[in-house]
């Protein structure tokens, strides 16, 4: 037994341990590039190769874009490299000089202040409706899907007995029509696609099986073939004499082709609401009508509002391709005055596809942003 | 005002669904009837045949890229239609894998832990979603491609290949004889590396023993159709472009216009796959990888055993839908005049023919043909990676 009571029952330490170094500091600039580009060798390299892309690709870019941009100018000379301008940047001049074609493409001077006027109208309907703590949106709902349209309609097209000149949509163009796209698209696209969700989700199988044929098949094709069919085999389709309107043949189709998608997104929002909803509003009585109108749509288009605004973003991409049926939207007017020699030189095509991105990202990044703020409304609304 | 809403009679209700269902049924076929006479009417009136006869006529136009022997003199309309269709699968099956591979890269830089990473891969996300696709169909055609150096000064490129404002010119593999052996050869390692798996599969689950197939499937595959080409004395040889005083001769040409598609395409898609894929890996429970760490799975046999699996439940059906997509937006090719199928038959074939009902149908027919296939199959993996519910 002496041997175990020879054990040591502790441990004691005979001296102190070596001083540990001091913590590495967890705030600052220099804690802050540690953690978050330099933690591993791995992720040292990665942050050089993507520092190295961004000095390789954003100086260029800016020189091209501002500082060797030529801004003024009466023709392509000044957009040619000269003495004075060895390597001249983006040309904006060009885009100078032909800008009132690109908002407003062959829309008489005269008149133009219409189409300002319709901007005006329309920015007034996209506010009241998107700001969702605005006065009476029920009635913006009506202004925007009801007033609106007609309103448009008389201001672009003309209504000569109360004094404003028809204008031939053959001379609308740039963004104008671009703008004119996307709305009828987005103002015809809601309706229907409500329409189409709950027959899709209907019990009467007719209904049901016409929306589902319709929404499967417009979801099943490009929207070029259905811009061809529009366009191509809508003049079949009406008797002889009557000759539609080239743009309102791309309207009919840009709006059959939303509604589609539309009809999807609303029924997401619909398959969203529990079913107690529909329960309870069966159970005090309420018909088919109210019951979707009072209850069961306004939560379900609420819910769903960012996904409605990313089909609207899709819409507003997608109006660039009526540019293959002939109609002179934002881009074709691009395109077509591009190819102005007057203005051939080597950067004019790339200064017009900039402008035109620029516009684009604008208006599109807006709106995703306006979608991302509603969905975080949305969640702290859920969450409370 | 809130009315009093009164009980429907249960026979009413019946009847006006009835007359509903009744109302749409007439209104439908009365449209699709009017728009038949209408239509027949005004083909009439213009001459145009109608039917699918003109399938068998001689086309009598050239197209610029064919997988398939065709001759604007001898070919028929049906030729073309086929010749549409394989450049809208090539561009669209090759752009698929590209989109891919670079989605699946920026949505998984996106969740990275390196700062600046995330943001040029959120930078790219966003430039990218919000410019037109068509925008950037013609950017990389008109202000990229179309401004390359002119034929005489071509760029070379390393292995004998050149590019220039004509298009890419690459080195041609030409196979001799022998080069079947090969073929064969690569098949025969594909099925030994599955039997590999499924044998080592098998072990672990009666014996848990793990065996590390990666490199002996790496092997096979690789190892064996090189040696059967060095036994065979390499039956392969490369016809490399010449140039020419005014064009190209010899090698694979690849069309700018196929080429910016193709970019404008996978770039595109890329971006909208790197969204799915982000939110595909966010969408499995932190927990999940807690717990794996919790047994004492390594980082990698974390994510290759735990989160992808999960992750890819939630990936693969938006993942098809994005793919979906990007052979519907193939047919942008119109707007450069890359021969696809709407360029071809809803272009060329409709204007020579003017049989438009005809042509469209068909086109759309193709689209929708391939929309079906795809999500049968999407069904299919739905219900086979469901989660089994004991």
């Amino acid at each position: 037994m002496a041997a175990v009571s020879d054990m040591p029952l502790v441990y004691r330490r005979p001296a102190p341990g070596e001083k540990l170094p001091p913590p590495s500091a967890r705030v600052g600039l220099w804690a802050w590039l540690r953690a978050n580009l330099f933690s591993t060798p791995g992720n040292a390299v990665l942050t050089l190769a993507c520092a190295m892309l961004i000095v390789w690709a954003v100086p260029p870019l800016v020189r091209f874009l501002l500082v060797d941009a030529v801004w003024s100018g009466a023709d392509r000379e000044a957009c040619l490299a000269s003495p004075a301008n060895p390597g001249p940047g983006a040309c904006w001049a060009f885009v100078r000089v032909w800008f009132s074609y690109f908002v407003y493409g062959f829309y008489p001077i005269a008149e133009r202040w219409r189409v300002d006027l319709f901007f005006a109208a329309l920015a007034i309907g996209i506010v009241w409706l998107s700001w969702l703590s605005a006065p009476r949106r029920g009635l913006g709902a009506l202004y925007f899907f009801i007033v609106l349209p007609v309103l448009s309609f008389v201001l672009l097209y003309g209504f000569p007995s109360i004094g404003l000149i028809a204008v031939p949509t053959t001379l609308w163009g740039g963004v104008l029509v671009t703008i004119v796209v996307a709305s009828v698209g987005i103002v015809a696209s809601l309706p229907i696609g409500v329409f189409l969700a709950l027959g899709r989700r209907s019990e009467l199988p007719a209904v049901r099986l016409f929306s589902v044929i319709f929404i499967e098949f417009v979801r099943g094709v490009p929207l070029i073939t259905v811009l061809f069919m529009a366009s191509v085999m809508l003049p079949l389709f009406v008797p002889g004499r009557f000759e539609p309107d080239k743009l309102l043949r791309a309207l009919i189709g840009v709006a059959l082709f939303a509604s589609a998608y539309m009809a999807e997104v609303v029924r997401g929002g619909l398959a969203a609401i529990p079913r107690g909803q529909y329960e309870a509003a069966r159970a005090l009585g309420l018909p088919y009508w109210r019951m979707m109108g009072l209850v069961i749509l306004p939560q379900a288009l609420r819910v769903t509002l960012p996904n409605i605004v990313n089909t609207c973003i899709g819409l507003f991409k997608d109006t660039t391709l009526v540019f293959v049926v002939g109609i002179f939207d934002f881009l074709r007017t691009i395109e077509a005055a591009r190819g102005d020699p007057k203005w051939a030189t080597p950067t004019t095509a790339t200064t017009g596809y900039a402008f035109a991105a620029l516009f684009y990202f604008i208006c599109c990044y807006g709106m995703s942003r306006y979608a991302r703020s509603v969905e975080a409304r949305l969640q702290r609304a859920g969450r409370s | 005002m809130i009315g009093v809403a009164k009980p429907f009679p249960r026979n009413a209700r019946k009847a006006g669904s009835f007359a509903l269902q009744a109302a749409l049924v007439i209104v439908v076929v009365g449209l699709l009837y009017g728009a038949f006479i209408n239509a027949a009417d005004n083909l009439a009136h213009a001459n145009i045949a109608s039917g699918f006869r003109f399938w068998n006529n001689t086309a009598g136009f050239d197209i610029s890229q064919t997988l398939i022997a065709y001759s604007s003199s001898s070919s028929t309309f049906g030729r073309a239609f086929w010749v549409g269709l394989l450049n809208t699968l090539l561009v669209a099956g090759i752009g698929i894998v590209l989109a891919t591979v670079l989605g699946f890269t920026i949505g998984i830089a996106r969740l990275s832990r390196n700062w600046l990473v995330v943001r040029l891969a959120g930078g790219y996300v966003e430039l990218i979603r919000n410019i037109p696709l068509l925008l950037q169909l013609l950017f990389w055609y008109n202000a990229v491609l179309k401004a390359l150096p002119e034929l005489r000064h071509s760029v070379m490129l390393p292995g004998g290949g050149f590019l220039n404002n004509r298009g890419l010119f690459l080195p041609q593999p030409e196979f001799k004889p022998g080069f079947g052996a090969v073929l064969i050869a690569f098949f025969v390692a594909l099925a030994a590396a599955l039997l590999l798996h499924v044998w080592a599969r098998r072990r672990r689950e009666r014996t848990g023993a793990q065996s590390h197939t990666h490199w002996w499937t790496l092997g096979l595959i690789c190892g064996l159709p090189l040696a059967v080409l060095a036994l065979a004395g390499f039956p392969l040889s490369f016809g490399f472009p010449q140039m020419g005083h005014f064009n190209v001769v010899g090698g694979i040409e690849v069309l700018p216009e196929f080429a910016a598609l193709l970019l404008a395409l996978s770039v595109y898609t890329a971006a909208f796959i790197a969204e799915v894929v982000r939110a595909g890996i966010l969408a499995v429970a932190p927990g999940q990888t807690e717990a794996a760490q919790a047994l004492g799975l390594r980082a990698g046999a974390t994510l290759r055993l735990i989160v992808v699996p999960q992750a890819m439940r939630v990936i693969v059906p938006p993942l098809t839908s994005q793919y979906l997509n990007l052979i519907k937006n193939s047919s942008l090719a119109v707007a450069i005049g890359y021969p696809d199928l709407v360029q071809v038959f809803a272009g060329s074939v409709l204007n020579i023919t003017g049989q438009a009902v005809e042509v469209i149908a068909i086109t759309m027919a193709v689209y929708l043909t391939i929309s079906l296939v795809t999500s049968l199959l999407m069904n299919f993996y739905g219900r086979l990676s469901a989660i089994v519910e004991r």
